[in-house]
């Protein structure tokens, strides 16, 4: 089944549990592999219990698409996903400085930028979140009217994290930072 | 090979030699990993002196091992070993975490250190580049200060060799608090702020090493297995059994530490004086209610994510952080030492961590103190002006806060209860030994026997390899799920057995099979293979030293406590009979093949291929 609309991966860190079934998943799926670092996903842990698991949000304007000097990059217009064509790329990393929340990395074996593809429409890693009831990530349709007053901003993994832990641990989250 | 990366790295820490080892793939097929390996290595380079070995000498081997369903099985976990400095044996102690998935991805099965560095180092592996570093400047830090720092300069190091490949996810690390550095035999090797290898006192020996940690990040993928399509199956199976357990998932152990007091009375209170309470202020939804801020935390591949986060926002203990805290140690920060508040319970938990103790041999050994105090036997002036009385939080922290750094009394708590009972029975002239609620050095889990309706029979921890080790109790039915050879082999795959409950009992050779591609048969393992390793960690067991041998005839037994009646609750009057404790344990020895005086029989050795064991015992025992 793919979607009509658009989709996002909505994120609510306080409930990652940290299990990293996402990734487990995720490159099981893109790989045939269990493969953390080649995972489209990746679970920062830079302070324990606050866990962020790191994804591409699908931004509006799309600056990673614009940034590649060699159109290795595109928007799939079903999905709304960042495609990339491993032909194409040369892993210049222009990609992860435009992306506000630097979220692509390049795959540890192939040199190519890895991207959330959104598997095609049926993202595993929301799917094995939603099984365990953890909830974490949660796929919604962009256009869906309940959502018209939120939209995804990518942020860096440190960033996230800082607002975490203080969020978690309060003031004495402070020093662990 | 299948479900292996297919070399373990070696390291002399004295020569800073840098090398890789491999095994013969019958050497892994009988042995696996983890705990199982690790007796085999041991054995192998220590076994014909391993009386002369100080566990926390530089000859002493320290073992961190995967196995071969780490990161396949769900709930990840690294096995520590080596010459134990508590029990003189091997135990093989695991610690939950992303490390044992980094190395295997780094392509290394494990890592087998040797040596003392000269100064405080600590181990960086990236993939294939191995290197040495100093850890001058993190020598007396805490736990959450120590992970802190190795997260930083990990991700800077990575970052400053591949500055094009993004962000950098933290390596994943196992280090020591102050408790290891100062070689305590209570110190755990620590991870992620709360997780340790308790059990065995590994901290001590990375202590001795100079060694502070050991830090991972591996890019490649998880070793290929036999059957990818069956394995992401069986994957899904474990988690949706796991995914059933609503209650266990939501409380983790954390209902337990009412649940063993009130209902199957085994709990420890004031140093096992007591095994029954009915302190409802220590119920699972009062930790939940009150400190818990992350209610379902886990490690890699972990479905059912026991753990939860907990913190006290308010009030003196403001500003601790640690784990539920789980059964374990709800009962030996807790109830064992007459505490009975989560946020008490969360404080001495948080602190312990940062120390780098065992969170159950230091509750153990701090309860001993107490009731030592209580009996006027130890007094103020001996403990440096504590005044030790149950239920004072604030006294105990300042006490293990002494141990882990063996200031006054705490060089002699350090030495782990047993050890200190021997020393103050010499110095105060009085038998103190029948207060230590121990097992061959080893303190006991805090699950007690004389109720008799805990999980762990009455001969589980007098006839366990690993002496007090809950996790790996002698059951009557040694082919039971709550047997000692089912115990190694999750300790030899290296996977959680929490992660286990629901499971039918075939589901571990399925998965064996599916990751390795080799056939496991029940008989094979716990007539053969198990059953071997099991021989070899009871040989090993009995030559002990240097500084104390056990003798089956005198140390197989419960400690003293454990032959008193209960005093209180629906089991008052209830204990071990002792004639009764004597025919199971003669059962047992026959159901394992060990002779009447409790040392492995010659036939069986014999059958086992392990001779040159049979031959040492007989030299030496």
């Amino acid at each position: 089944m793919s979607p009509k609309e658009p989709i996002w991966i909505v994120r609510d860190y306080l409930r990652c549990s940290g299990c990293r079934k996402c990734e487990i998943a995720c490159s099981l799926f893109h790989e045939k592999k269990i493969w953390p670092e080649a995972s489209r996903i990746r679970v920062f842990m830079l302070v324990p219990g606050a866990e962020v698991p790191h994804l591409c949000v699908q931004c509006e304007d799309y600056p990673c698409v614009a940034s590649c000097p060699f159109s290795a990059l595109s928007v799939n217009k079903e999905t709304g996903a960042v495609l990339v064509d491993k032909e194409k790329c040369t892993a210049c990393g222009n990609c992860i400085e435009a992306c506000p929340g630097r979220v692509p990395h390049i795959h540890p074996r192939d040199n190519y930028a890895v991207i959330c593809d959104l598997c095609g429409g049926e993202p595993q890693c929301a799917k094995v979140c939603r099984e365990g009831e953890w909830n974490a990530l949660k796929v919604v349709e962009r256009g869906d009217e309940r959502y018209r007053l939120y939209r995804l901003f990518s942020r860096k993994p440190e960033d996230i994290t800082r607002e975490l832990v203080i969020y978690l641990y309060g003031e004495a989250g402070e020093e662990y930072l | 090979m299948h479900g292996y990366a297919g070399k373990f790295l070696e390291l002399e820490l004295s020569t800073e030699k840098i090398s890789e080892v491999k095994f013969r793939s019958e050497v892994l097929r009988q042995y696996m990993g983890g705990r199982g390996l690790a007796t085999k290595i041991l054995w192998d380079n220590l076994g014909e002196r391993w009386e002369t070995i100080d566990p926390l000498g530089p000859e002493n081997i320290l073992l961190v091992l995967t196995g071969p369903l780490t990161g396949f099985f769900p709930g990840g976990r690294i096995c520590v070993s080596g010459k134990s400095p508590q029990s003189n044996g091997v135990i093989g102690s695991t610690i939950a975490g992303e490390f044992g998935i980094e190395l295997k991805c780094a392509g290394w099965d494990g890592v087998i250190i040797r040596g003392k560095a000269e100064k405080p180092s600590y181990i960086f592996i990236a993939d294939s580049r191995v290197e040495i570093k100093d850890a001058s400047h993190l020598w007396g830090k805490d736990g959450k200060q120590t992970l802190k720092t190795l997260t930083r300069e990990g991700r800077a190091e990575l970052e400053r060799r591949n500055p094009n490949y993004g962000v950098w996810k933290e390596p994943a690390a196992i280090y020591i608090g102050p408790a290891g550095e100062n070689r305590a035999r209570i110190a755990a090797v620590m991870g992620k702020w709360t997780h340790a290898a308790g059990y065995g006192g590994y901290g001590a020996v990375m202590g001795s090493k100079n060694l502070k940690a050991v830090v991972v990040k591996g890019t490649g993928p998880l070793p290929e297995v036999a059957d990818i399509e069956r394995v992401s199956k069986l994957i899904d199976y474990v988690s949706e059994k796991c995914y059933e357990n609503y209650t266990f998932r939501k409380y983790g152990t954390g209902s337990a530490g009412y649940y063993y007091g009130y209902k199957t009375s085994s709990e420890p209170i004031r140093n096992w004086q007591e095994e029954w309470h009915d302190q409802k202020s220590f119920g699972g939804d009062r930790f939940e209610q009150r400190v818990w801020i992350k209610k379902y935390w886990g490690d890699f591949g972990c479905p059912t994510t026991c753990l939860k986060i907990a913190t006290p926002k308010v009030g003196p203990f403001k500003g601790a952080i640690t784990d539920n805290p789980d059964y374990e140690l709800e009962a030996y920060l807790g109830t064992n030492l007459g505490l009975f508040t989560p946020e008490e319970n969360v404080y001495l938990a948080s602190l312990i961590d940062d120390l780098g103790l065992c969170g159950i041999q230091g509750g153990n050994v701090l309860g001993f103190a107490a009731e030592l105090y209580q009996r006027g036997i130890l007094t103020k002036k001996d403990l440096g002006g504590i005044e030790m009385k149950w239920g004072d939080a604030k006294a105990f922290a300042a006490l293990a806060e002494k141990t882990a750094k063996r200031e006054g009394i705490g060089d002699l708590l350090a030495e782990g209860t047993y050890r200190a009972a021997l020393k103050l029975t010499k110095t105060k002239q009085r038998d103190v030994t029948q207060y230590a609620v121990q097992e061959k050095g080893v303190a006991i889990g805090a699950h007690g026997v004389r109720s008799g309706e805990d999980f762990v029979d009455e001969i589980g921890y007098a006839c366990s390899v690993q002496g007090g080790d809950h996790t790996s109790a002698a059951g009557s039915s040694i082919r039971g799920s709550g047997g000692e050879l089912t115990a190694i082999f999750y300790d030899s795959a290296v996977y959680c057995f929490f992660n286990t409950f629901s499971l039918p009992r075939d589901s571990k050779w399925k998965f064996y099979e599916a990751v390795t591609g080799w056939r496991m048969t029940p008989d094979e393992w716990f007539d053969h293979k198990g059953l071997r390793i099991l021989q070899l960690q009871r040989a090993m067991l009995l030559l002990g030293g240097p500084d104390i041998r056990w003798d089956p005839k005198v140390h197989d037994t419960n400690p003293p406590r454990f032959f008193e009646p209960l005093p209180s609750g629906p089991y008052a009057g209830k204990t071990v009979d002792k004639k009764k404790f004597e025919r199971s344990k003669r059962k047992y020895y026959r159901a394992v093949g060990w002779d009447k005086n409790g040392v492995p029989k010659s036939s069986v050795l014999k059958r086992l291929r392990l001779g040159d064991v049979d031959r040492v015992l007989k030299e030496k025992l």
